[in-house]
């Protein structure tokens, strides 16, 4: 912090204090600019004199803001498709009553983040190297020396569905402390992208195997939460999907700490 | 029930919200919307009410009035109002106009006397029996902020889940088909069961339904009008 203060006929300290570079352009502004740096003779100073406050660094380093964020698979049988996890100003990536965006289609139907990380609005971003099993947790590190940065967004996709993922957007952590740490169980989203018919060949996962992302929108095109599995062992003969597949709310949980 | 404080508003406001909120007799300002969470159930007209700490329009485990029956088997909130209003209750009707269709949200502002210091919602979700999403006595918080409530679907327990289109009156069999919900559900369903004998409010089970629009044994499309809790939720502002 730099503080300075103008004082009257006094002249201590004087040269040492000149001494500073910083000072240059404070003294600037006072009319003081005869007085240079390494210059011993007494600075023209005939009624006042300014007095100033340095802190011991005078570089100020580049704040780093960290956080460790934990994602835990509750299902019994859907894996979750790479988690993508972004630092953002105050923005949402979905909502319920909104259509999804084209990235976020592609991460729902297809559980592909790549177009989900690269959105413009991300400031900070990073996705677990593979698919979170069943009860299983991955922990993904970001940091950022953005201030802006405040927001978080985690989202990945119930592979073995249609369009179905779950995650938290534009969420606010500017209050939160070093070491604090915020927890939620979440539910599950569907990106209403892609009717829900648990066709074979529809669905990305070790289920089906078949086809993720297709740009035809043949649902309600607009999100919502996700109405479950049906499976053909509870009366949707068509499906892929067996019981095993069924999930329901919350099917993940969510921590995040801010390291530093 | 889940419920969150979204998000801490300005420290200076949090301060004087409490020094203003420091005797919890006063009177409120809230700013509420209502957001239907699923994208196959429609709600009907919505009833939304702050009252006494002593009311409720339901309560899990108990048996429904027949003002809570009227809303839950057919959409109908004049008895619940009038039973609300009686009881000084401050009340918000039909915030959509109508339904409230999947996905769709309904915002509103509630002044609260300064007795009434819970939240109670109820709408019936179509297609369904005896279904709908309710929030049973929810204490408002009397500090400024933004807080977020979700609410689950209950079973009134007041009239078999049949899944087959019928009436909408108390003690009429059968799911209520107004207009739009006439070309989304299925028809000649020959039941899927003629018992309720848990006749008391509850969680509701969820639906069934089946695949076949023409015949089977429901009406409702499983793939599209079952659902997971919570089916609503609602974002209040306490100013």
């Amino acid at each position: 912090m730099l503080t300075f203060k103008t004082q009257k006929n006094t002249v201590k300290n004087r040269t040492k204090k000149f001494s500073q570079p910083l000072l240059i352009a404070s003294l600037l502004t006072l009319g003081l600019a005869a007085c240079g740096d390494n210059d011993n003779k007494t600075p023209v100073i005939t009624e006042e004199e300014v007095v100033v406050t340095v802190p011991d660094v005078t570089v100020v380093p580049v704040m780093e803001y960290g956080y460790s964020v934990t994602v835990t698979n509750l299902t019994y049988a859907q894996p979750l498709s790479p988690v993508a996890l972004t630092l953002h100003g105050d923005a949402k990536m979905w909502e319920v009553g909104q259509k999804a965006s084209i990235a976020l289609e592609n991460l729902a139907e297809g559980g592909d983040n790549l177009a989900f990380l690269a959105l413009t609005s991300n400031i900070a971003t990073i996705s677990s190297e593979g698919a979170v099993p069943p009860g299983a947790s991955v922990t993904l590190d970001i940091t950022t020396t953005d201030a802006m940065a405040t927001y978080f967004t985690v989202a990945t996709m119930l592979v073995n569905t249609n369009d179905a993922f779950s995650g938290l957007t534009g969420v606010d952590i500017s209050t939160l402390a070093i070491d604090q740490e915020k927890s939620w169980n979440l539910n599950v989203y569907d990106a209403g992208t892609e009717l829900n018919n648990e066709a074979a060949g529809t669905i990305p996962g070790p289920a089906d195997g078949g086809v993720g992302f297709d740009a035809a929108r043949n649902d309600i095109d607009l999100v919502g939460y996700h109405s479950g599995i049906v499976s053909k062992d509870d009366g949707l003969s068509s499906s892929v999907l067996t019981q095993a597949h069924r999930f329901d709310n919350p099917a993940v949980k969510l921590t995040i700490t801010r390291t530093k | 029930m889940k419920v969150f404080k979204q998000s801490p508003i300005k420290s200076t406001l949090s301060v004087l919200a409490l020094a203003l909120a420091s005797s919890t007799t006063m009177a409120q300002e809230l700013s509420v919307t209502v957001t239907n969470l699923t994208q196959g159930l429609h709600f009907t007209p919505v009833i939304t009410a702050a009252h006494t700490s002593d009311s409720n329009i339901f309560m899990a485990g108990e048996i429904a009035s027949a003002e809570l029956q009227a809303m839950a088997e057919g959409g109908d909130i004049s008895g619940l109002s009038s039973v609300l209003t009686n009881a000084d209750a401050d009340v918000n009707e039909n915030p959509a106009a109508g339904l409230l269709a999947p996905a769709m949200s309904a915002s509103f502002t509630l002044m609260t006397d300064a007795a009434n210091t819970h939240l109670s919602v109820a709408a019936m979700v179509l297609p369904s029996n005896d279904g709908f999403a309710g929030l049973d006595s929810w204490e408002i918080p009397t500090e400024a902020g933004t807080y977020t409530v979700f609410l689950n679907a209950y079973d009134a327990g007041t009239e078999a889940n049949d899944e087959v289109r019928g009436g909408g009156a108390p003690g009429v069999a059968g799911m209520p088909v107004p207009p739009p919900l006439e070309d989304l559900i299925g028809m000649n369903g020959t039941g899927i069961t003629d018992m309720e004998s848990n006749t008391k409010v509850h969680i509701h089970r969820g639906s069934l339904g089946d695949s076949d629009l023409e015949a089977g044994t429901s009406d409702i499309n499983n793939s599209v009008q079952r659902w997971l809790n919570p089916v609503a939720k609602l974002t209040i502002t306490v100013q």
